[in-house]
């Protein structure tokens, strides 16, 4: 897996977490070492395109909300944080991870903390899905005039 | 004419006061909590969204209590705080045959790749009231969950009219040449004809009510359709974007959204043999009634491109367009409430005037009468 495609699956898993499940990822490390805020927690939409027929040309089907920081810490490492929603906490606590798991071992605390929190959402995901399950339809056909 | 009139501020700030307490209610009972809207009022929250254009579940609980539980009140508040807002950019198209299924039923075809999943959805209910909800002390204290089943859902579940389409049998839906950027109805002014990715914006922010009118009035005849629902899915899908700074697409996370697809009679020429025809609907949160209208009407509207008449209402994009917008309508409706003092003056002198002269003229024909008797 490339460097990028690793670093973007965390994004993701961070993205999706809620901010106390990502206070409790910092606090693994004891403190939230010091850093240098180079974009300040700032609040935004993103236009969300669709396509007509799901495959067709592009629409836009509305806004979201997006929360977004970006962190310097003293490596020299930058940190990001893009995610749906107005938490500015969690985006700045979310950009110092992401610049702390680049630099890592992936035997290291946070990155232990980030397959935790992957699991259990996917793990969430496969309920949702188990449950829609529940209700799918079974068809059996009458056998009419005999 | 508009003449600028001091005064009313006392009267204003009172409202202001006696708004709020008329909001709050009984102060006996309990104050609702933003997060209780966003949990147990999801499909207002849904309808909130999509018309106020904005998707964020917090903001639109926020703006129904905020708003009493006036929809298009609350649609109003999620405008205003978007122009607030700076734009980072748009996403990359949502990929709905990626979509975490939750509800997904097609009316065409029985047994499809992935089966007919009912998911959440009243349709099935017998709409008698369930008076355990309204008694608070005999609600058991954690209701019946919903029981899995051992299997989730299969991983892929195809879109129904690609199902079609691999035969041939449907309207194709391809982006043109170089798969340009959407036109964005909040930034530029739209011009008529509208093409198809403005018309699918206006109606994806449109009014769940009109809409729905529309739609019926295609069904009952006022525009030629004979359409099928393909396919209804509801579930959850990534939202990616790249920020200039990085170069790579982030998944900022999940949205829940409603996609149907219409299928309808046919369409061909010397060329293209006869192919079923589709409309569209994509909705934000779970707005399976939106989404459905959405698509009747985007199908009526694509009379012009397959050569049929424009004569009803749902296939004139002018009046769709310009009539369903809640915020934009309210707004001109309900500004007839304002002051008109100095306008009405001006009607009120004129009538006098007519009918003064009305007067006049009546006394001089009866003055006129006897001499032409004689």
């Amino acid at each position: 897996m490339s460097e990028t495609s690793t670093r973007q699956r965390w994004l993701a898993t961070l993205a999706r977490a809620s901010r106390s499940e990502i206070e409790v990822l910092a606090s693994r490390l004891g403190h939230v070492p010091s850093h240098e805020i180079l974009k300040a927690p700032e609040t935004g939409t993103v236009m969300v395109e669709g396509r007509a027929g799901g495959a067709g040309r592009r629409f836009n089907l509305g806004e979201a909300t997006v929360t977004r920081c970006v962190v310097r810490l003293a490596d020299g490492a930058m940190g990001f944080s893009y995610a749906l929603g107005r938490d500015g906490r969690k985006a700045r606590l979310a950009a110092v991870i992401d610049g702390l798991l680049q630099t890592e071992a992936e035997s290291g605390p946070l990155h232990g903390g980030i397959a935790e929190l992957a699991a259990r959402q996917e793990a969430a995901r496969e309920l949702a899905s188990r449950k829609a399950a529940a209700t799918k339809v079974d068809f059996f056909t009458m056998v009419r005039g005999e | 004419m508009y003449v600028a009139v001091k005064g009313g501020e006392a009267a204003i700030l009172a409202t202001h006061d006696l708004v709020a307490e008329a909001r709050r209610g009984n102060e006996a009972v309990p104050e609702l909590a933003v997060a209780q809207i966003r949990e147990q009022m999801g499909l207002a929250c849904a309808r909130v969204m999509n018309e106020g254009s904005l998707y964020d579940p917090d903001l639109a609980a926020l703006a129904l209590k905020q708003s009493q539980g006036d929809a298009i009140e609350a649609a109003f508040l999620m405008r205003a705080y978007r122009t607030t807002l700076p734009r980072f950019g748009s996403s990359e198209p949502v990929d709905t045959a990626k979509m975490a299924i939750r509800r997904r039923v097609s009316a065409t075809f029985k047994d499809l790749p992935g089966g007919q999943v009912l998911g959440p959805t009243y349709d099935y209910t017998h709409r008698l009231f369930d008076f355990a909800l309204m008694d608070e002390a005999s609600a058991p204290a954690a209701p019946n969950g919903a029981r899995p089943s051992a299997q989730p859902l299969d991983a892929s579940m195809p879109r129904v009219p690609d199902i079609l389409g691999a035969e041939g049998l449907m309207e194709p839906e391809t982006p043109p040449e170089g798969d340009p950027r959407p036109f964005d109805l909040t930034r530029e002014p739209v011009s008529f004809p509208a093409d198809r990715d403005v018309r699918l914006q206006a109606m994806a922010r449109g009014d769940e009510g009109f809409m729905l009118g529309l739609g019926y009035s295609v069904q009952r005849g006022y525009g030629h359709s004979h359409p099928f629902v393909g396919e209804v899915r509801v579930g959850e899908v990534s939202v990616e974007f790249v920020p200039e700074e990085l170069g790579f697409a982030v998944d900022l996370g999940e949205i829940t959204l409603t996609e149907c697809q219409m299928v309808n009679q046919f369409a061909g020429s010397k060329d293209v043999p006869p192919q079923f025809t589709r409309g569209y609907g994509l909705c934000f949160g779970h707005s399976e009634r939106k989404a459905m209208s959405m698509s009747l009407v985007d199908r009526a509207l694509k009379a012009r491109d397959f050569g049929e008449a424009t004569e009803y209402p749902a296939q004139q994009d002018e009046f769709v367009l310009y009539h369903s917008d809640n915020v934009e309508a309210a707004g001109f409706v309900e500004h007839l409430k304002l002051p008109h003092y100095v306008d009405f003056q001006g009607e009120l002198e004129l009538i006098r005037r007519i009918r003064k002269e009305r007067e006049e003229r009546l006394a001089r024909e009866t003055q006129a009468l006897p001499e032409a008797a004689e």
